[in-house]
């Protein structure tokens, strides 16, 4: 079966010719409109409408949006702040890029809808530091949606004011993590807190209830604001509902960013049909579904249980082509959808040495406030990176996975867990190769492709 | 310090975008590096009573963002890839060839022997679909195999030779 049409809704205007960032060309595609609608609404009818759209959280972990704002403290007295989360840098995901870049009054629209929702007087985006253009573009964004007075005080001459500001991180990749970009924008080192007690939506930014979204979650929340959450329940899977931005990266034809409405594509024709299959000559060996902490898979295995369909208990036995692309049916087979980011390894890879590209990456932005994190991280390149540039030995494979399974569970954020799985699950998928690498190294070709 | 008029006004606006100073640390580090290209002791110093934090406050937060820099770095910074995405379709080439090409090792604060460039690998820029992708100061560079980080290299020292 050949995969269904794209159906562009977040990614509507990204790439179509003629179609600039700034105000004027929104405007001219009906831009602020919803928001100047949702100011006539009751705050809590908006969300409501969010509740009722099962909304999920596109930053990684899918938490659903609707419930996430019922949790704010709002008895506390104290001012509710909105935090976007605009960090991205989850090795495999690539989608705010182009949304901030290419639409930032998309953005814009849907945080001042968030945030008028929510009584929230201001919002900052936190955006990651290697990205300075695209904290340019939000700023002129933001200035013109002043200028206007989409954005400041009074807005259309209503007694809501809400300010928006952008706030550059400096290259750490735990800035992505909630609690520790909250650290991170208080002007500190972003060591994550522990939860409990430290909820954002109680205890948040300057001990404030907090609501930390992803960009591309407050886009949804435009969406719904305009078609109505029923409506979004419409697209999608009944518990993955309105569309899927996937980032496929690595060894494929074409790759890139696809949207879908979730569920409804599978993996193997969004990497076969839409991304143009494998490259000349090659097979597909390895895909990571949801960032590079989500679990591997491999071609080849199958995936067999009971799944729900409807009011039905069915019987399921999948390839990884079969697997639908939704946060259910991913973490049904033992791994997850998390940030949509897709990444397709080849039988050109050796599974030792793309795990210790992976593990460098864990060493190097471990926050260190967690021995189990922190020492186990870099134990895990240590090993695999010696296994490749230096000897590697038949036991190396065990001690791998017995460090990572000394992680998860022991840390204060899901760093720990983040770190462990790609170990955890490279060596269940691979212990063959993991296994004799000692042994294949001899014969592997000198000038293959170096990983790390 | 020796911060540029503008720098100074830039630096006063963004502590009004925070209702506690101290969150201002970040922003005032980058405009302050911007300016002066690194962050120098008496920067950390001048940032401290500028937010009216303690030393040990400033010099935490610079020593943990790998964007900031204890010393003076190459005049143009390529920030290359490392991660996985851009491993896989060639990034530790694009790397080596930047190194060749300016004689230097790739790290976080090596310069290159003409004091033109720091080569240095970096973590996953959110460009993955269009690996391997390179960051020369703020612009990003997409799909940069050999022969592109050859002509990228070349324009540097092109630039840098019309300087002199
Ligand atoms: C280690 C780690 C890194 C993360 N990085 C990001 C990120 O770069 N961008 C993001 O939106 N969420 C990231 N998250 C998830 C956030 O903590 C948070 O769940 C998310 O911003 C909530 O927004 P959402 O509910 O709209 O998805 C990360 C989480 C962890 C544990
Ligand atoms: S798990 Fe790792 S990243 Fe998270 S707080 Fe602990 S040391 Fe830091
Ligand atoms: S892996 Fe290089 S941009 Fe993401």
């Amino acid at each position: 079966m050949s995969a269904p049409a794209q159906k562009r809704i977040i990614f509507q205007h990204i790439d179509e010719p003629g179609y600039t960032n700034d105000l004027a060309c929104y405007l001219k595609h009906g831009g602020y409109e919803v928001m100047k609608r949702s100011f006539a609404r009751p705050p809590q009818e908006l969300i409501d409408e969010v509740k009722k759209s099962g909304l999920r959280g596109r930053g990684g972990a899918g938490f659903p949006c609707g419930v996430k704002w019922g949790l704010v403290d709002r008895k506390s007295g104290k001012p509710i702040y909105l935090i976007v989360n605009a960090d991205e840098s989850e090795p495999g995901t690539f989608k705010d890029r182009y949304i901030m870049q290419q639409d930032p009054h998309q953005l814009i629209e849907g945080t001042i809808i968030s945030c008028f929702a929510n009584n929230v007087k201001q919002a900052y985006i936190y955006i990651r530091g290697e990205m300075a253009e695209g904290a340019r573009i939000l700023e002129k964004a933001i200035a013109e949606a002043r200028a206007t007075n989409f954005v400041g005080p009074n807005i259309l001459g209503s007694s809501y004011s809400c300010e928006i500001f952008v706030h550059r991180g400096a290259g750490a990749y735990i800035c992505g993590e909630e609690t520790g970009l909250i650290e991170s924008l208080e002007g500190k080192r972003a060591n994550p807190r522990i939860k409990p007690p430290y909820f954002p939506a109680v205890l948040g930014l300057y001990q404030c209830p907090t609501i930390v979204n992803n960009v591309e979650t407050l886009c949804h929340v435009k969406y719904i604001a305009d078609v109505g959450g029923e409506a979004f329940t419409k697209i999608g899977t009944p518990n993955h509902t309105g569309p899927r931005i996937f980032c496929v990266s690595g060894h494929v034809q074409r790759p890139g960013y696809y949207e879908f409405p979730a569920g409804t594509v599978t993996m193997g024709q969004l990497l076969n049909d839409v991304c143009g299959g494998p490259l000349p000559g090659r097979t597909f060996k390895a895909v990571i579904p949801g960032g590079s902490s989500a679990k591997v898979m491999r071609f080849g295995e199958r995936y067999k249980g009971k799944r729900k369909v409807g009011t039905d208990m069915v019987d399921y036995d999948w390839g990884v082509e079969d697997v639908p692309m939704d946060f259910d049916s991913l973490g049904m087979i033992g791994t997850m959808g998390g940030s949509g980011g897709v990444i397709v390894m080849d039988d050109s890879v050796n599974m030792v040495e793309a795990l210790a590209n992976i593990n460098a990456f864990y060493s190097h932005e471990s926050c260190g406030q967690c021995t189990p994190c922190r020492e186990g991280s870099l134990w895990m390149k240590k090993i695999s990176t010696r296994m490749v540039h230096g000897d590697a030995r038949p036991e190396d494979a065990a001690l791998l996975k017995s460090v990572a399974d000394q992680i998860p569970g022991r840390t204060i954020c899901a760093f720990g867990e983040a770190c462990s799985w790609p170990t955890q699950s490279f060596y269940l998928k691979f212990k063959d190769e993991f296994d004799s690498y000692s042994e294949a190294k001899k014969t592997l070709p000198a000038d293959r492709r170096v990983l790390v | 310090m020796n911060l540029k008029p503008e720098t100074l006004k830039r630096i006063d606006e963004v502590i009004t975008h925070y209702p506690v100073k101290r969150s201002a640390t970040l922003p005032l580090l980058h405009l302050v590096q911007e300016d002066a290209g690194y962050i120098s002791d008496e920067a950390i110093a001048w940032i401290a009573k500028k937010l009216e934090l303690e030393l040990i406050n400033v010099l935490e937060v610079v020593t943990f963002y790998p964007m900031f820099k204890r010393k003076p770095i190459g005049r143009r910074h390529i920030k290359v890839c490392r991660t996985l995405s851009c491993a896989l379709v060639g990034g530790y080439k694009t790397c080596e060839t930047f190194e060749k090409e300016f004689l230097t090792h790739a790290g976080p604060t090596e310069v290159s022997p003409d004091g033109e460039v720091t080569v240095e690998f970096v973590e996953c820029l959110a460009s993955c679909g269009t690996a391997p992708v390179v960051l020369i100061d703020d612009v990003l560079h997409e799909k940069v195999d050999c022969a592109k980080a050859k002509q990228l290299a070349a324009q540097i020292k092109a630039e840098a030779a019309a300087r002199k």
